[in-house]
């Protein structure tokens, strides 16, 4: 019905208004103005008809395919989100007109909330979009038992159908990998706080122990709050652990560099530790001048030299057991 | 304030806002600094990229003063796609420079720098391009997104 | 024409640059600095850089100079306070003002400036420490 409605509505703008910035253009549209075709919300009618009925079916085919087998989702919830959905889309319906409008919005609301929920219960994105396309088989059904007499209708209103349901289930699986997406920005956003500390050895000495593969970005980020750290603490020292890093390439040595130059234009001074053998082969193979930056290699040896930069003594005063 | 949107290479690139400085004595590259300050702020660069954008415009107002006898710098504020950016030109029309490998190469300075005006301003800035003629005059164009 | 202000503390110089600096009053201090080395025979210098929003080349320059001038008149010159977000952009830039000593903040500059006094003075009699200014002595002196 959609699609027919759509064309013809076109149609009839392009007789009463010939005007070209029309022409191609026309996605979406509303029903004023135009003679209706007289089965304007069969669909609606339908819905709102059988809803019960409707929803029940759709139950078991949701059930048929796996959703609602196990513990993420329970069947009350299941029949619950079904009813719901099904009142919506029946309103929404009954107005008509594209399902971007806003006698839409409730309906795609409700739908990206399902994705959202379905999400955060752990279902892949093929479960979450048989959701709407598991609601096909029983509105066809219901569609060819209504219309079986007028075979005109009945093609128009499945083709308006498929259309629609299409429709639902791309704003289902879009919401889904929205969500999902926003899942994965805010774990790398939190990996990135996770993974660079700042910490506190001594009055005095900050240490930063990186883990993971340094890129341009991330360099910058930790550059800053240990540079930030520096001002706050007074901290005249700075260890940067590399033990965790896996590889070393020109950038990130470069970046290295900078962060120590950086530290030195503050007025506080910077050890490198847990340089590996591997990487400092690499580091001497590109030709980056490490020379005049202090390193150490490991973190107890850097602490050290940090305290005996500062003046103190770590003396043992008992024998261990 | 102007509005337009320009097509370039098939994206969509709006031009937000323009203002343009003159750039003619040590005064104006202070307030020229000043000026780069205000719209990095107005963009929520962060405090890096501030300073970076403010920087490279203070060595690229000063070259226009002290090499190219004054000229002009022109801000734009632009959005590309999702991104915003501050594009700033600096144009001068005085003697040009007559070989720009040498000029873009650090500590090289014909003048009293410390010669990392061009080749330093490069490195802070995401874009960087810089078209000068011999007797005509130079424009150096530098922009940095967010 | 203004001046950025020097101020005198005992055998020291202190200067707080507050102000977006041109080049005109970049070269003014660096002239004013050093002749007042001279006149005062003062034996440090620190200069306060911890309200700059920004350094470029120019001022760079005119920070690696003072050092400089200041060192053949017999002065330290210790630079503090330099902002995280300035130090990465004249790292950028290539300026990692070799040369030049840096302190966290005021406290640890004059720590560093007492301190390679201490170790001059630790050459020559004890006896003659603090005497060649006349008297005013340090902040924390007790009068």
């Amino acid at each position: 019905m959609w699609h027919a409605l759509i064309m013809r509505v076109h149609n009839a703008i392009q007789l009463k208004n010939p005007s070209p910035s029309f022409v191609g253009e026309v996605v979406s549209t509303n029903n004023q103005g135009t003679d209706m075709p007289k089965n304007k919300s069969r669909i609606a009618e339908i819905l709102k008809a059988h809803q019960d009925d409707l929803a029940a079916e759709w139950v078991k085919n949701l059930q048929a395919t796996g959703t609602g087998k196990d513990s993420r989702i329970s069947e009350s919830q299941l029949r619950e989100q079904t009813k719901e959905f099904l009142v919506l889309l029946s309103e929404a319906a009954a107005v008509g007109g594209d399902v971007h409008s806003q006698a839409w919005n409730a309906t795609v609301d409700f739908l990206e909330d399902v994705s959202r929920s379905r999400v955060q219960q752990g279902f892949t994105s093929e479960e979450t979009a048989r959701f709407i396309f598991s609601f096909k088989q029983p509105l066809f059904a219901r569609l060819r038992a209504e219309l079986a007499k007028d075979h005109e209708a009945f093609a128009e209103e499945t083709w308006a159908a498929t259309e629609l349901l299409d429709k639902m289930g791309l704003i289902t699986i879009a919401a889904f990998q929205k969500t999902r997406e926003d899942l994965i920005n805010r774990q790398q956003q939190e990996m990135l706080e996770l993974s660079t500390p700042v910490v506190k050895m001594w009055d005095g000495i900050l240490a930063l122990p990186m883990i993971g593969t340094l890129d341009s970005a991330r360099t910058q980020i930790v550059m800053e709050s240990l540079l930030q750290r520096i001002v706050d603490t007074g901290a005249e020292l700075a260890i940067i652990d590399i033990t965790g890093v896996p590889t070393v390439d020109t950038l990130v040595a470069q970046h290295l560099l900078k962060t120590v130059t950086a530290i030195r234009l503050m007025g506080a001074d910077c050890i490198i530790s847990g340089v590996r053998p591997q990487i400092a082969q690499t580091i001497v193979h590109l030709g980056v001048d490490l020379q005049g930056v202090t390193t150490k290699a490991n973190l107890a040896d850097a602490l050290s030299l940090a305290l005996k930069k500062l003046g103190f003594a770590v003396t043992r005063t008992k024998a261990a057991n | 304030m102007t509005c337009a949107i320009r097509m370039m290479g098939g994206q969509v690139m709006a031009l937000v806002k323009s203002e343009e400085l003159p750039v003619r004595i040590e005064q104006d590259v202070v307030m020229a600094r000043q000026a780069v300050r205000r719209l990095s702020v107005e963009l929520k660069f962060s405090l890096v990229d501030q300073t970076k954008m403010v920087t490279a415009a203070s060595e690229l107002a000063r070259n226009t003063v002290v090499y190219g006898g004054g000229g002009t710098m022109r801000c734009e504020v632009l959005i590309d796609g999702g991104k915003s950016g501050l594009r700033l030109t600096f144009e001068d029309q005085g003697p040009g420079i007559p070989d720009m490998s040498l000029a873009m190469k650090d500590g090289w300075t014909s003048g009293g720098g410390m010669g990392m005006g061009l080749s330093g301003a490069k490195r802070l800035v995401n874009d960087f391009e810089i078209v000068s003629e011999v007797g005509k005059g130079t424009r150096v164009t530098i922009t940095r997104w967010k | 024409m203004d001046r950025i202000p020097i101020l005198r503390m005992g055998e020291f110089l202190l200067v707080s640059i507050q102000v977006d600096m041109h080049d005109q009053l970049a070269m003014t201090l660096q002239d004013d600095l050093t002749s007042m080395i001279e006149r005062t025979g003062a034996r440090g210098v620190l200069i306060d850089i911890s309200a700059l929003e920004m350094v470029d080349s120019f001022i760079g320059r005119m920070i690696a100079n003072i050092s400089g001038m200041s060192r053949i008149l017999d002065a330290h010159t210790v630079v503090v306070g330099m902002q995280p977000a300035v130090a990465i952009t004249l790292v950028e830039l290539g300026l990692s003002l070799p040369g030049v000593k840096m302190a966290l903040n005021i406290e640890k500059g004059m720590a560093y400036l007492r301190a390679q006094r201490a170790a001059e003075e630790g050459d020559g009699p004890n006896d003659l420490r603090y005497s060649d200014d006349g008297g005013a002595g340090y902040g924390t002196r007790q009068e």
